[in-house]
């Protein structure tokens, strides 16, 4: 019959609410991930990297004129160390300097910068306004070492264990949170 | 102060939004006409506000002023004038304001245009067209103010992303939100419907067209994203089922779907139920997309920055307004009188395996495209779903649905004729056996890509031939007077025509560049010369040129076909200067049926030897040209005369009643 005569039985109700369930089942997984996120149990920031777990690439940079200290791939072994890479013209490296200079004041891990596609004298003159946290400093205005981690944007640091091994890596600043929660866990961790 | 006019504004839209959503939905329920008739004059309200708040953002990103944040954090003086427009929708905030301003359009126009609607469906379609703005005002105002300034203003902007300085891309968002938001429409309708308790043939025809212009602007947006893809990335690719892409796939497949199931509510006041359904789905995977890569829940290549505060606030929205709607649905649709049956062999029959098709296809995307997160969710290991799932469950699911193309317009409303139908597309089977034929004898028979490709080019052939035979044929195209028969075929018709050409165009572009890609990736020296696709590149050396905001090494490579030079080719890899960043950018050589792209990369080692990369697409231009006449499609059947002229008001007494039943 074409169609519903009045004194038919009420149509089945349930297949109209599957929709309902189900959209409620995907929100549910949609507040537990974004829970997580809130919580720090997942980074949504963090993209896989496939150096992870590996030898950090090999890299030789020039001092800072004036500065010294310079920076490449043999000072980094025997000693859990932040290696950041930055620009006088990066402005989230602006907001992280602030954390970098707490993180250098414990003292619990040097730093060492690479001065990312930038003059030495900008470099230079950006330190000297707003502190030097680093240990050592490279320059890399060609990208030489920048190409070889594979840095996007800056700013990037990775944390390279006492072997030269890169054990994390944070793609943009670094935050206190950040600091506390992850890294500072982890720095513990690969120094015993 | 001219930006906290545009501010200003933006807080009034939101007072406005709030009347709007108020008092024509209490005018409705009361059948009071004053109150209903406050819609019209609020709707057209919030657009001049909402568009005061656009401009005004505009003329912050055209002036450079750099104490408003979004302008600083996304825009620089040294960039060209249409990147500064473009600047606007390039970043979160500003997208927002574009996102409420379409909504304002939209509404508006329903406001301005809908003089022949029922009083009381037009109040409470522009109530919930309220309730969205509403949502999504307070959104902006309370987590993502565009109109935030910063002190001290900075001297410049930290400037756009090159690879996205492009106009392609420009013009994109834009399209893809006309689509998106013009969805809101269908949505809106259908939630007044439920309301009403009412769904009819003259529901359907006041329905289509607002889909069909949704429709069309999301076809031209997402290729033009692809599009925009296949010419910068400079890897050849068009279509990577990243989330972002497949957020505006999977609105794309349901809102084909219910396109075409409106068609069956109007004519035979069937799947009544269905198409309200797929009305909301349509809108909120709309939703979906355009918000849910920005709450951090997704992570996608394309995304805007993440933020979870944001992500509570559009999840608590995304949360009222789907499961609000479908609450709604779960109530009332039981009560929607269904109308007749239908015959499986018929116009509608057909219809509703394309519904089933494409409803299927869209869960399979919507499925691998989430499976990761819910997977990671529930057991904490991260996987991903890449290609392959997606070209194995999709293109099955596809072929069947482009077989029915050919012959779905064929059959009859209510009973159709098997065997005639049948007889009637035996040229284009031939057509499409031929093709697969000749297909197998030029490229071989050799990989599983070249019989592919084969079946690929096949079914082009099919939907193709079926398609324009089917016109042909209806407007009697060998008889005589068959120009006066052309122009008087409704346009809905011509509209039809066109976009099932363009979709087996479409076909003919996939099969052939998945097929047949070739690539060529070396190391290359002034004088090396490269064979690929029948050409022969000779590398010529690289020089220094100044851009206007960017320094780059030029190559020039000459193209040679059967030893006669087609053309020179200057790709190059640019550095720009704010923010710095390396970019590469493709010199792509077109012919009619195929596509040359030339990459250059990095110098190896101080030597004057370069990476280079070239790429051959055969048959992809077909894709572009099938893509443009869909959306082309869509706009002729928009100018049909019955969707200016609209429906005579409740049309037929909705009951199946008034039909003949199909089947007894």
């Amino acid at each position: 019959m074409a169609e519903t005569p009045a004194t038919a039985p009420a149509p089945k109700r349930w297949p109209y609410v599957i929709p309902l369930v189900a959209i409620l089942a995907l929100g549910g997984v949609f507040v537990k991930r974004l829970l997580d996120i809130e919580t720090g149990a997942v980074d949504p920031k963090l993209l896989p990297t496939v150096l992870i777990s590996t030898p950090i690439p090999d890299f030789d940079l020039q001092a800072l004129p004036g500065r010294g200290q310079a920076l490449s791939r043999n000072d980094l072994n025997g000693e859990v160390s932040l290696i950041n890479v930055w620009g006088s013209w990066c402005v989230a490296c602006a907001y992280e300097h602030p954390v970098l200079m707490e993180i250098a004041a414990t003292g619990e891990v040097p730093i060492h910068g690479i001065a990312w596609r930038d003059e030495p004298a900008k470099s230079l003159g950006w330190l000297a306004k707003n502190g030097d946290p680093y240990t050592r400093v490279g320059q890399d205005p060609a990208s030489k070492a920048a190409i070889a981690l594979g840095v996007v944007a800056a700013p990037e640091t990775f944390l390279v264990d006492k072997q030269g091994v890169i054990r994390y890596k944070q793609n943009g600043v670094i935050t206190r949170a950040d600091w506390e929660h992850k890294i500072r866990p982890l720095i513990a961790q690969l120094k015993k | 102060m001219i930006i906290e006019l545009g501010h200003f504004s933006l807080v009034l839209a939101l007072v406005v939004a709030l009347v709007q959503s108020i008092v024509p939905m209490v005018g409705a329920a009361r059948g009071s006409a004053a109150l209903m008739g406050v819609a019209k004059p609020a709707a057209l309200l919030q657009l001049v506000l909402v568009l005061t708040a656009f401009f005004t953002l505009m003329y912050a990103f055209v002036t450079s002023d750099f104490s408003v944040v979004a302008v600083y954090q996304n825009s620089h003086t040294t960039k060209p004038l249409i990147y500064k427009i473009s600047g606007v929708w390039g970043n979160h905030e500003g997208s927002l304001v574009m996102w409420v301003s379409i909504l304002a359009i939209y509404g508006a126009s329903v406001a301005a245009f809908g003089g022949n609607l029922p009083p009381t469906l037009k109040a409470r379609a522009l109530a919930v067209q309220g309730m969205i703005s509403v949502g999504f005002i307070a959104f902006i105002l309370f987590t993502s103010n565009p109109f935030l300034r910063i002190f001290p203003v900075p001297e410049n902007g930290m400037g756009l992303n090159p690879q996205l300085q492009d106009p392609g891309l420009a013009i994109h968002p834009p399209m893809l939100y006309l689509g998106y938001v013009g969805f809101s429409m269908a949505f809106s309708f259908a939630v007044a419907a439920l309301i009403e308790g009412r769904v009819d043939a003259a529901w359907a025809r006041w329905v289509r067209p607002w889909t069909l212009a949704a429709w069309l602007f999301l076809t031209f947006g997402i290729g033009l994203g692809s599009w925009w893809a296949y010419y910068t990335l400079g890897w050849g690719g068009y279509w990577f089922w990243d989330p972002v892409e497949n957020a505006s796939f999977i609105p794309w497949l349901t809102g084909t779907a219910l396109l075409h199931s409106a068609i069956v509510v109007e004519k035979r006041e069937a799947l009544k139920s269905w198409t309200i359904l797929l009305a909301i789905i349509t809108f909120s995977l709309s939703m979906l997309g355009t918000f849910i890569v920005r709450s951090g829940v997704i992570t996608s290549v394309h995304a805007f920055a993440a933020d979870p505060t944001r992500g509570v606030f559009i999840l608590t929205l995304l949360a009222i307004a789907i499961g609000g709607s479908l609450t709604l649905y779960a109530i009332r649709a039981p009560r929607l009188q269904v109308g007749g049956l239908f015959a499986p062999i018929s116009r509608e029959g057909g219809l509703l395996i394309n519904n089933l098709l494409l409803a299927t296809g869209a869960a399979t995307v919507l499925l691998g495209t989430l499976y990761p997160l819910v997977f990671e969710v529930l057991t904490d290991n991260k996987i991903s779903v890449g290609a392959p799932y997606f070209n194995g469950v999709f293109i099955p699911l596809m072929v069947p649905l482009v077989l029915l193309l050919g012959f779905g317009p064929r059959l009859a409303w209510k009973r159709g004729d098997l065997a005639g139908a049948l007889a009637r597309v035996k040229v284009a089977a031939g057509g499409a056996v031929a093709m697969v034929a000749l297909s197998l004898l030029i490229n071989g028979a050799a990989s599983v890509a070249d019989v592919g490709g084969a079946i690929g080019l096949g079914t082009a052939m099919w939907l193709g031939l079926a398609t324009l035979s089917e016109w042909a044929d209806r407007v009697k195209l060998t008889k005589s007077g068959a120009f006066a028969r052309i122009g008087n075929l409704p346009r809905a018709a011509h509209g039809m025509t066109l976009a099932h050409f363009g979709m087996a165009l479409l076909i003919a572009g996939v099969s052939g560049s998945c097929a047949w890609k070739q690539e060529r990736i070396q190391t290359m020296s002034a004088g090396q010369s490269v064979e690929i696709g029948g050409f022969t590149i000779t590398f010529e050396g690289v020089k220094m040129v100044q851009g206007p905001n960017y320094e780059a090494g030029q190559a020039t490579m000459l193209v040679a076909k059967n030893g006669k030079t087609v053309t020179t080719m200057h790709p190059e890899l640019r550095m720009y200067s704010d923010p710095p960043q390396q970019l590469s950018y493709t010199n792509v050589h077109t012919t009619f049926g195929a596509d040359l792209h030339a990459v250059l990369g990095e110098a190896q080692g101080a030597t004057e030897s370069f990476t280079t990369r070239f790429y051959y697409e055969p048959m992809t231009p077909f894709l572009w040209y099938g893509v443009l006449l869909m959306a082309l499609g869509g706009l002729v059947s928009l100018t049909d005369r019955r969707h200016r002229v609209g429906a005579p008001q409740r049309a037929a007494i909705s009951t199946g009643a008034a039909l003949p039943a199909a089947a007894e």
